[in-house]
């Protein structure tokens, strides 16, 4: 059964249009989908494993939407799935309660920075935004134009642009544990609200400089974003279940380094295992790539800090 | 005696002339993605090419179902399943597919396991940092025709 799939050339647009048939197998009905993944795994030479049906409330509270239809700018998907999606159930389980999540001990730290005064102006977070849960809603519009700069900015960019213009206070690394801690305080009180980045008016430029990076094959290995997040989501690379590369749950905790991790923290090392010469963290360009991946994944709740293996 | 130790020289000077005449990565002949002369000129080694199918830079079952090697746990399903490879293709074509199989399929997402150019922002192994000098194959070309020798062992 495998052989017409080797004995054949394949061109990239057939080989996406055998992703898109993949997909549209994927989505087959819940009845008709022990057929499909039947005849998958014949074509396949190994069993898929697709996300499963699973469903995230945190706290018994806040409902997680995990899976939604994708935004038409994205071009090869009809669904959208979380990364929790993805994962194992034990896995999963971290993230129902925020007393079992890991990810939240770094929210609580970031917690007290954002009461204490820090720099010349001898303010704290508190002092202009009061509590944390004011700054609802802001992580899922994020990466965001700022007129004023004239770029667009991350949440990362738009912190250190409070600590020095307003607080007088040094700018933090980029993905420094403190930042990283910061992002995912104000990402866990956005949690549940859809991810709606903008790509039109000014961010349009930057949105389109992040999708070339995301179809962009680099390194010797020779591999774009999407010939894993895109042409291969559910497949397996040795043990690691390919998800979509979403970045609704970020930061995220990762039970392989055992602390959070920020998106560009996560890019750069994505593309490091292509043995590529990566980007840094805040570069131009992951600030591009945030962007776009961001925008495949608008209409999925907010979910960071998440965690994952 | 002396006839024994004049042969085995004339072996020894044709392994080492064979060796020194590997063919380089940007020399290699494609005929319609296959690639007829072996790169090393030193038969392949299936037992070789067996651990480089689990380990380091081959690692081919990370992509790879490959029941001979049931063995290794988490074999990945991104491309086709290994069987009946041999069955399927020719030496020459497999030789083409592991050294660059962009040869035989436009766009595969497969890594060319014999090739020093074309790429973008080619890094220092996995460690993020820019390439130093010249780009390495992922494969020796001995490796290549080990690799290759364990494939033409997959028959149905």
């Amino acid at each position: 059964m495998a052989q017409p799939i080797l004995s054949q050339k394949t061109s990239p647009s057939a080989e996406r249009r055998a992703s898109r048939e993949e997909s549209v197998i994927k989505l087959a009905s819940k009845s008709a989908s022990y057929i499909a993944l039947a005849a998958a795994t014949v074509l396949a030479g190994a069993a898929m494993a697709d996300p499963d049906e699973d469903q995230l409330v945190i706290n018994g509270e806040i409902e997680i939407v995990t899976e939604t239809k994708a935004p038409a700018h994205v071009e090869n998907f009809d669904t959208i799935y979380s990364g929790w999606r993805f994962r194992s159930d034990e896995t999963q389980a971290f993230e129902i309660d925020d007393f079992d999540n890991p990810g939240m001990l770094g929210v609580e730290a970031a917690l007290d920075v954002w009461a204490t005064a820090e720099g010349s102006e001898g303010k704290s977070c508190a002092d202009c935004h009061g509590e944390p849960d004011e700054m609802a809603g802001a992580r899922a519009v994020y990466p965001k134009w700022n007129e004023e700069a004239g770029e667009v900015r991350t949440l990362e960019m738009q912190v250190n642009d409070c600590r020095e213009t307003r607080m007088g206070a040094e700018a933090w690394k980029y993905n420094a544990r403190g930042m990283t801690d910061m992002v995912a305080l104000l990402s866990s009180v956005s949690r549940g609200m859809p991810m709606n980045v903008a790509i039109d008016g000014p961010a349009q430029s930057t949105w389109e400089k992040g999708k070339e990076i995301y179809y962009t094959r680099y390194g010797q290995l020779e591999l774009s974003c999407a010939n894993c997040h895109e042409d291969n989501y559910g497949n397996m690379i040795r043990a690691d279940h390919l998800s979509q590369g979403q970045t609704n749950g970020f930061p995220t905790y990762r039970l392989k380094n055992t602390k959070l991790n920020s998106v560009h923290d996560r890019f750069k090392g994505c593309i490091r295992d292509t043995r590529a010469h990566t980007y840094a963290p805040g570069s131009p360009e992951f600030v591009a790539l945030e962007l776009y991946v961001a925008s495949r994944g608008n209409g999925l709740s907010v979910e960071g800090p998440s965690v994952r293996n | 005696m002396k006839k024994t130790l004049g042969l085995a020289s004339v072996v020894v000077a044709c392994a080492s002339l064979a060796s020194a005449e590997a063919v380089a990565p940007t020399d290699v002949t494609y005929e319609e993605g296959a690639v007829t002369t072996s790169l090393s000129g030193t038969p392949g080694n299936p037992e070789n090419g067996a651990k480089l199918m689990d380990k380091g830079v081959g690692n081919c079952i990370a992509c790879h179902e490959v029941s001979a090697l049931s063995h290794l746990a988490f074999q990945g399903n991104v491309g086709p399943s290994l069987d009946g490879a041999a069955d399927r293709w020719s030496e020459a074509e497999l030789r083409g597919l592991v050294a660059n199989a962009k040869m035989t399929f436009e766009g595969t997402m497969m890594p060319s396991f014999y090739r020093t150019e074309g790429f973008i922002r080619p890094g220092n192994g996995y460690t993020g940092k820019p390439v130093e000098g010249d780009v390495q194959p992922l494969l020796s070309a001995q490796d290549v025709e080990d690799v290759v020798s364990f494939l033409m062992t997959l028959k149905d």
